[in-house]
């Protein structure tokens, strides 16, 4: 019962698998990795790479420019810099990796703690970590070394625990996002006590950010390092990049080359940090990966030569028209709709064909992944932008519009069609009051004046039955219930007064009774302005309620059309007879299953017992449900 | 498994009272609500949203503090139970979530999301794979699924996983909240059976939450009815869901449509009507 869009994800094993894959593909990720390897090795490997001791002076190298025996030449006291720097890059990657670990140990619990507990243990956490960030942390940073004869290992610890604040903070909002997630409260259901919750379900989320993050940290770390050296802090005997810098610094003007060498080595180290980190996060975040431009293209032309050799195997259209298409208030013929994936694309709706006549109630009913919305969103031209369609003809209100460019159909919104969506809340922008956003459409789309527009919209508000229009027209969307925020979105939708409304599942997300009242709501206004009406529902207690026509939709195609009386009273397919029967009215209460249970169970097994008791439908669909697993 | 209001009842809430907020500004959500559930009997608790019929079963799971009243639980007294004696009725009382998607940590296999609440009550490796396999027997489900990842089900296969790991401590109480309203219509049919079914097998009682009446009538010995966080109405399944007493109850009923084009005129008038005398 899934759609083909989500049968096509591939799996989690899969996808963390190719992470790490996914990064290498990427050249920016590729390069930086490889680049740090690189250094990481250097750093592994300095005894046996360098030419010679770093700290060994020989005179007659000093201030040399490259020569074969010394690739970069000799330091102020004639050492050689290329042994310098491949040693410095050992003391480099240590004090980051100081730096990063002492970070690590104090923000990640902390800011676990803070985000899973709540309350006094995050004002504190947060508090205290506002408090770090707050600090000037070079100052300290100096009293640190001027007190401790600047021992290299505690300044950089010192610098960890002013970077703690970052991971504290990411960690924190992370868990945040999951502490509410239902899977946590199961696992305290489930007996487990708040360490294991956090240790095995909190952390995970976590992971990836904090890989992230660390990656652009080592690069702050190596910088502050390098500019604590500067200063001349934490440098000593360790040849440090930072010390170097400071000493390259000070001949700048006769020996410029001997500033460059260690910044290059710093710069490119940072830089391929920042990189690598940027890269993860992209890699990490786009979990469907468009295909690139270029692949498409290519399918695309692959899929033209396909069809001029022979054509592709098209399923036929389903589905029929029951008025003529000048005649009609919207007719379709072959709708397809397609997406794109990663896989390529993906065909969701196979061709279909319908119409509604004008002052019709036309359904379409089927589960998730039938199609329904997908093909209202066609007629709208609103598919989002991975999503296309192609039909041999649409019409709205009498018109032929399968030519007609995306900014001629957009006009056609809101005065030939009007669209009531399935989420009230989230159709209404909360920065502007419900005023703003029915007028501004007046004004734009009809060249209303204000006062026209205002009078208008309080005409609507009052015609679909809020209780204090002037009132609502100043109120912001969140001091609005669902039901009054759906009578605002109908209001608005016919406002102009279109000859199609389409409503997509309207009233799903409502609670039966305000359900009911959305639904009179709509019939009134349908009869009031002979609107047709195109209602995309799973329930078919509304299609009951409110249809003139049924169309069933299963898995992109039309299973049956019929008017609604007929539907109900002899559906023609399985498939319909399976719904219907699934919407649980007439079908047997607990008691009644239970004197069923009672007379047969005793003696039959409990399997047979069950399959006595329930409607033989369903058992088809268990049976479906089951094959998923295995396919 | 017929259950009678005479039997001990499993677990009573007398008086029970929840406020969010804050303590100087409280927001009572539930107002002194009482109820009782038997062994081996399914409760309905319907209302809409934010009638606070989520938030008793999460009183009962010890999810939100309970302000008043008391909730007891074969006997012991449950109300302010925490720490170890929270985690040691989670052996007893078990929950499925409504959302199928959000209540799977979706970076574990199927296997060691059921296995865990076995872990966690010290049982072996062995005993916990026996133990899996049967309750994945019991939601019908193939055993090979426990290396698979929540995010490769469908809807209501997440919800059998859910199911299985609810049943896997072997709980005498479910708090079941609106386990079916996030599928499908022929989905929800089959995990109603297999709610029933699960119930016969293993005399587990249900307190189910839902918006539905049809789903109610369709797994509930006993309805309750919840408006504005009171309950208004409790009785026998088929009589709270066919002929309902109280005002709100029968408007309720009036609101839902019936999938049958005469009967949901019927009831649409009998539901206009009911409007008319409430404007009047």
């Amino acid at each position: 019962m899934t759609s083909p869009l989500t049968e096509n994800i591939d799996t989690r094993a899969g996808r963390r698998g190719s992470v790490f894959v996914r990064l290498l593909k990427r050249p920016a990720g590729a390069i930086s990795f490889g680049i740090l390897v690189l250094i990481v090795l250097v750093a592994v490997f300095a005894p046996l790479l360098a030419p010679y001791d770093p700290n060994f002076v020989d005179l007659s190298i000093t201030r040399a420019l490259p020569s074969p025996e010394h690739l970069l030449g000799g330091d102020t006291t004639g050492r050689d810099v290329l042994s310098r720097l491949i040693w410095g890059t050992q003391i480099t990657l240590w004090g980051a990796l100081v730096a990063i670990v002492t970070s690590l140990v104090i923000g990640v619990p902390s800011g676990l703690a803070a985000g899973y507990f709540g309350g006094a243990t995050d004002r504190i956490g947060t508090w205290i970590s506002d408090a770090v960030q707050s600090v000037p942390g070079m100052i300290i940073l100096l009293i640190v070394g001027a007190n401790t004869g600047n021992d290299f290992n505690l300044l950089m610890v010192t610098v960890g625990v002013f970077m703690a604040p970052g991971y504290f903070r990411l960690t924190r909002a992370t868990v945040l996002a999951v502490r509410n997630e239902a899977y946590v409260d199961a696992a305290k259901v489930s007996g487990l006590s708040h360490a294991r919750i956090m240790g095995r379900h909190v952390i995970r989320p976590v992971v990836a950010p904090i890989v992230i993050q660390s990656a652009l940290t080592a690069g702050m770390a190596m910088g502050m390092q390098a500019g604590l050296q500067f200063l001349g802090i934490g440098g000593g005997t360790t040849p440090g990049w930072g010390a170097a810098m400071n000493e390259g610094f000070r001949v700048m003007r006769t020996d410029p080359l001997l500033l460059l060498w260690p910044s290059l080595a710093l710069g490119i180290s940072i830089a391929a940090l920042a990189v690598l980190g940027s890269t993860l996060a992209d890699v990490v975040s786009v979990t469907a990966p468009l295909p690139s431009r270029k692949a498409r293209r290519a399918r695309r032309a692959a899929e033209r030569a396909a069809a001029s050799g022979e054509p592709l195997a098209v399923t036929a259209s389903t589905g029929a028209v029951a008025h003529a298409a000048a005649d009609s208030a919207v007719q379709i013929e072959n709708l397809r709709v397609r997406y794109e994936t990663a896989d390529g694309e993906v065909e969701v709706v196979h061709g279909i064909t319908l119409d509604v006549a004008p002052g019709e109630v036309l359904g379409i009913v089927g589960e998730s992944g039938s199609g329904k919305s997908q093909t209202v969103f066609s007629v709208l031209d609103l598919l989002p932008k991975t999503g296309s369609y192609t039909a041999d003809a649409i019409w709205i209100g009498g018109e032929d519009v399968t030519s007609l460019g995306r900014r001629d159909r957009a006009r056609l919104l809101g005065r030939e069609i009007g669209y009531v969506p399935q989420e009230p809340m989230t159709n209404l922008d909360p920065s502007f009051t419900i005023g703003h956003q029915l007028i501004e459409p007046l004004r734009a789309v009809h060249g209303m004046s204000r006062a026209d527009a205002k009078a208008r919209a309080l005409a609507m508000l009052e015609r679909v039955g809020i209780a204090d229009p002037p009132r609502v027209m100043r109120a912001y969307p969140h001091e609005l219930s669902g039901g009054m925020a759906q009578r605002v979105l109908i209001a608005g939708a016919i406002a102009a007064k279109p000859s199609v409304l389409v409503a997509d599942e309207p009233t799903t997300a409502l609670d039966v009774t305000v359900q009911a009242e959305v639904l009179e709501l709509l019939r009134e206004l349908q009869q009031e302005y002979r609107m047709a009406l195109v209602i995309v529902t799973h329930n078919f207690g509304v299609v009951a309620d409110i249809c003139d026509r049924v169309v069933v939709m299963r898995h992109g195609s039309i299973v049956e059309i019929g008017e609604v009386a007929q539907l109900f009273s002899t559906p023609e397919e399985p498939y319909t007879r399976e719904l219907i029967a699934a919407s649980l009215d007439g079908a047997e209460s607990r008691a009644e299953l239970d004197r069923a249970f009672a007379l047969t169970g005793s003696t039959a097994q409990d399997a047979d017992a069950q399959e006595a008791a329930a409607p033989a439908a369903t058992d088809a669909s268990t049976e479906a449900d089951r094959k998923e697993v295995r396919a | 498994m017929s259950a009678t209001a005479s039997a001990a009842p499993l677990l009573q809430a007398k008086d029970v009272v929840v406020e969010y907020g804050t303590r100087r500004k409280p927001n009572r959500v539930l107002h002194e609500v009482s109820l009782e559930i038997a062994p081996g009997e399914c409760l309905g608790l319907v209302g809409e949203s934010g009638s606070g019929k989520s938030t008793l079963g999460k009183a009962i799971l010890g999810l939100v503090p309970v302000a008043g009243g008391s909730i007891a639980f074969d006997g012991r007294d449950i109300t302010h139970a925490s720490g170890r004696d929270r985690r040691a009725l989670a052996a007893d009382i078990q929950v499925v979530f409504q959302d199928p998607y959000g209540s799977l940590d979706p970076l574990m296999t199927v296997g060691d999301i059921l296995a865990e609440p076995l872990a966690t009550a010290g049982a072996s490796r062995a005993e916990a794979k026996a133990v899996v396999g049967e309750m994945l027997d019991r939601v019908r489900l193939p055993k090979h699924v426990i290396d698979r990842y929540p995010s490769e089900f469908s809807g209501g296969q997440r919800q059998r996983i859910a199911i299985a790991r609810a049943l896997v401590r072997r709980p005498k109480l479910i708090i079941c909240d609106e386990p079916v309203s996030a599928l499908d219509l022929t989905t929800q049919a089959t995990i109603l059976d297999l709610f029933i079914e699960l119930q016969r097998d293993t005399g587990v009682s249900y307190l189910f939450v839902s918006h539905d009446l049809g789903v109610v009538r369709r797994v509930c010995h006993r309805v309750a009815v919840m408006y504005r966080g009171t309950i208004v109405e409790t009785g026998d399944g088929e009589q709270v869901t066919g002929d309902p007493q109280d005002a709100y109850s029968r408007r309720l009923l009036m609101a839902s449509p019936v999938a049958d084009p005469a009967l949901q005129a019927e009831r649409r008038e009998a539901w206009l009507a009911l409007r008319g005398e409430r404007a009047a």
